[in-house]
């Protein structure tokens, strides 16, 4: 399934990097501690997170995620933005609980 | 091939640079991304570190055929307790440095998970070392 797959199921907001929503999605991983997304998500995970800091992208560029969700409808910073734009990885946006969206992820790619 | 990089300390804007910049030599090299993986997280974690809890540091990577050799030096606070700071989830992080998902207490454990070999001595009031090495394994093309 591809970024742009659950971009359509799942109602999101294409905040930035437009370029990677071709990307392939392997999994899904939820977290808000760096390090521990940093040490078990895999490459080509979506990651579900409130945090919006720009340091989202180091890591996700640093891990090879396919993109980052930013939920309970979470605004990423500006430099966050422009760095996924850089990197061409996507920040998407929902309005939905961390759980809420993990769930319905879950559901389609698990 | 050696190479360095200076780190400021509470500079998160840049923090993870140097770890992309190894990440993407590494790449170029062709050595395999399980390795790379390792490299980037031992890194990563021991860069934020630096910016997380020192006031500056510098990086030293050392590459040759058979290992990546990673040696982390700053001035900074130190550490009181090594056996203590390895433990998961023990920090020192300042709350700034938390709400932003840093300081968790897994950067230390992260790292030794990772890493082939591992160092770290530290002089309270004066600053932290850490030697990072992992086996390339005759990856690099």
């Amino acid at each position: 399934m591809k970024v742009t797959d659950i971009v359509e199921k799942l109602g999101l907001k294409v905040w930035s990097g437009h370029e990677g929503l071709g990307k392939e999605i392997t999994g899904g991983y939820a977290s808000d501690l760096l390090s521990d997304v940093m040490g078990h998500a895999g490459a080509g995970n979506a990651w579900i997170t409130i945090q919006t800091h720009r340091n989202v992208m180091a890591i996700a560029s640093l891990r090879d995620l396919s993109a980052v969700i930013i939920s309970c409808g979470e605004k990423p910073g500006d430099d966050t933005m422009a760095q996924s734009n850089e990197e061409g990885i996507p920040v998407l946006g929902s309005d939905l609980s961390t759980f809420g969206l993990s769930g319905r992820l879950y559901t389609l790619i698990g | 091939m050696s190479f360095e990089y200076k780190v400021t300390g509470g500079d998160f804007t840049h923090a993870g640079y140097a770890s992309s910049q190894v990440k993407k030599m590494l790449k170029q090299l062709g050595v395999d991304s399980t390795i790379i993986k390792r490299v980037v997280v031992c890194l990563y974690e021991a860069e934020v570190n630096i910016v997380a809890h020192a006031y500056d540091g510098v990086i030293n990577i050392v590459l040759d055929a058979d290992n990546i050799f990673m040696k982390l030096t700053d001035n900074g606070p130190g550490i009181a307790d090594i056996e203590m700071a390895m433990q998961k989830g023990y920090s020192t992080a300042s709350p700034e440095v938390r709400e932003m998902g840093f300081g968790a207490g897994m950067g230390l454990p992260n790292i030794s998970a990772n890493a082939d070999r591992f160092i770290i001595t530290s002089e309270p009031g004066r600053g932290t070392s850490l030697e990072i090495t992992i086996n390339l394994s005759g990856t690099v093309a």
